[in-house]
């Protein structure tokens, strides 16, 4: 069993409000991500789980159990950190039987625990090494044996692909992925990196300035995120907000700044009666953007130049200058488009977010 | 490195490296040829047709013999010995202690007692000597030599505190935290991962702390008064210089024995003390 909860979690560092009424169910089996900006509450947040920063007020359990005041040894918890910790004076065997060594299993078990652990991840043949003696993603997965031994309740994993070149990272992600489908272990992951979280989250905790933006399945916030940070976080390019304002004309709805006059669809637009006459944030992202062609006349569209051409092979994203305001799009490989092309730009419908201008929550 | 013209590395490196080591090593080399070089020969004037100091045909170990045969300085050595290893021993072990909690508990006022060891290290020996000579007449303790092995640990422990410090500071605190993971208390974590990891820097501070000593002269003097009970730099500069008379054979040679035992130390953990002194920890 591995269930997690949070309970009106606070941490304070002197002044500094750290983490701010966190409250989590985090399910047995589950795999769970926070991410987040650097300085966002995310380490904190998992360094209180793991016991080694105290907690300023609230309760953490686990399976029922509440354990602020318990060491971290009590916890029954594994940890995996950003620079591995490995123990650099001991072989890879002893850095994966140490926590074993220390809750005192006979050595036949430690020993058959260590073997099919290294057999599990690959290892084996570097049980005799110093870690001094690995490359980078041989380490990584002495850190991932060296929890995955003991068997915990709870894995803990602080950013632990960070240190990984980018092929390396993608490799050992689907890995972590894979190990988690087969151990079924709870696991409470941070991250800064949004693919991270949602390729391996089944949930993810967006996190800023020490609050909880958003809890929900990766679709989800990609979807319908709660506010602009995570529909600007979450999403690779990056969402495309511009400022509006809202009006009515001949009753249906109208959103307009300098660069476009779009009149919204009336999906949208119901959500929007309250705010005639106000400034709302638009958001659409660049893989809802086309170039627009016979089809889209009744799709909402606006003009734009292109100021940059980024050819990715699989898709080109486009710079563009919008009115006074820069947008990106994501188009076909196949579109003939060249710097200083103007062009007229589709949204698809469907696929707009409007955000309170002041609030930045979702309206 | 030095690029460029050949004459660029000779000029720049090769020269100068040169000089400096012949201005470092001419002492030692002084040391020995004078411990070696009959009586007939050390007293000979400069001006006269077969003066030569530099060098000399008819080596002798009569110094050496002299000094264990007519002195005690063999007692010296191993008073020096005795002394150095157990005040070095006294204050690696607090040294250790101390410099962890400093740099790892976060205890109210650590930096500033950090810096409070540091300033008492700074406290001349020459200044200090009178106070302690007045405790160690009170304890009973003169002329012994636990009047050293408890006096020199006043210097050493703030020594080696501060470099275990900054040793165990460069110490990454992930692996504690890890090892408090995994199941060590605080002490464990401490015994099985953070000070096997600073070995080198406990060796370094050790090998600083027993150099120290075993230089050591101003407590020695004023500590010690019996001709038996004296340390190397001691025995030699008072037993062989008589009056305005120097026993030069003898008391190079008793510098020269006197030396060895910190040359070997050095070389012996070269590799470890160099590493403690860079203090990487490469995880």
């Amino acid at each position: 069993m591995g269930q997690v909860v949070l309970r009106e979690v606070n941490k304070f560092y002197d002044s500094v409000h750290a983490v701010k009424d966190v409250n989590l169910q985090i399910r047995d089996k589950e795999f769970v991500v926070f991410v987040g900006p650097s300085g966002c509450g995310k380490t904190t947040t998992l360094r209180m789980i793991a016991g080694l920063e105290p907690i300023s007020s609230g309760d953490i359990s686990i399976d029922g159990n509440v354990i602020n005041e318990l060491a971290p040894m009590d916890r029954d918890i594994a940890m995996v950190f950003q620079n591995y910790a490995l123990y650099p004076h001991m072989s890879v065997y002893d850095n994966m039987a140490f926590g074993l060594k220390m809750r005192k299993f006979g050595r036949p078990e430690i020993e058959k625990r260590v073997r099919e652990t290294a057999d599990v991840l690959g290892i084996s043949e570097l049980l005799v090494r110093k870690p001094r003696q690995l490359s980078g993603g041989q380490r990584q997965r002495v850190a991932l044996g060296r929890a995955i031994v003991r068997h915990p309740r709870v894995f803990l994993f602080d950013e632990p692909l960070s240190n990984l070149d980018a092929k390396l990272r993608v490799q050992m992600r689907v890995e972590l992925k894979k190990l988690h489908l087969r151990l079924g272990t709870t696991a409470i992951y941070v991250t800064h990196d949004q693919v991270e979280a949602m390729t391996l989250g089944d949930r993810v905790i967006v996190m800023k300035d020490g609050v909880v933006q958003q809890v929900g399945e990766p679709l989800e916030l990609y979807n319908q995120p709660a506010n602009k940070f995570v529909a600007g976080f979450i999403g690779s390019p990056a969402m495309n907000f511009a400022a509006v304002t809202v009006t009515e004309a001949n009753g249906s709805l109208i959103a307009e700044n300098s660069g476009m006059r779009i009149k919204l669809p009336d999906e949208t637009a119901q959500r929007l009666r309250g705010y005639i006459g106000h400034e709302v944030t638009l958001g659409v992202r660049p893989e809802d953007l086309t170039v627009a062609g016979a089809a889209d006349l009744d799709r909402p569209c606006f003009d734009a130049v292109i100021e940059v051409v980024e050819q990715l092979g699989s898709e080109i994203l486009l710079d563009m200058k919008v009115g006074e305001g820069v947008m990106v799009a994501c188009v076909e490989p196949t579109a003939r488009v060249k710097v200083r092309d103007k062009l007229r730009v589709a949204m698809r419908p469907s696929r707009l977010h409007v955000f309170d201008a002041r609030t930045e929550a979702a309206i | 490195m030095i690029e460029g013209a050949w004459w660029r590395k000779w000029v720049f490196f090769y020269v100068p490296m040169a000089l400096f080591l012949l201005f470092l090593l001419f002492p030692f080399y002084w040391m020995v040829i004078t411990s070696v070089r009959p009586d007939g020969e050390l007293y000979r004037p400069w001006n006269s047709i077969n003066y030569n100091p530099f060098w000399t045909w008819n080596p002798t170990w009569d110094h050496v013999r002299y000094l264990f045969e007519e002195t005690l300085f063999a007692s010296w050595l191993w008073n020096t010995t005795f002394i150095a290893l157990a005040s070095t021993a006294i204050s690696l072990v607090c040294g250790v202690f101390a410099g962890y909690a400093l740099s790892r508990l976060n205890f109210p006022f650590a930096g500033s007692l950090g810096t409070g060891i540091f300033i008492t290290y700074l406290v001349p020996q020459t200044l200090l000597f009178i106070p302690l000579a007045e405790i160690i007449r009170n304890y009973r303790l003169g002329d012994t030599p636990w009047s050293l092995i408890l006096t020199y640990p006043t210097f050493l422990i703030p020594f080696c505190t501060w470099l275990m410090m900054g040793y165990f500071k460069a110490v990454p605190k992930e692996l504690e935290e890890c090892a408090r993971i995994d199941g060590a208390s605080r002490w464990q974590a401490m015994l099985y991962i953070v000070i096997p990891v600073a070995i080198p820097g406990i060796l370094s501070a050790g090998i600083f702390a027993f150099t120290l000593s075993w230089n050591e002269f101003i407590y020695a003097l004023v500590f010690l008064s019996s001709p038996g009970q004296k340390t190397v730099p001691v025995g030699v500069t008072s037993e062989l210089i008589r009056g305005d008379v120097f026993f030069w054979g003898p008391l190079m040679a008793g510098a020269l024995l006197g030396s060895i035992p910190v040359a070997i130390a050095y070389s012996f953990f070269v590799e470890h003390y160099v590493a403690g002194l860079t203090g990487s920890v490469k995880g």
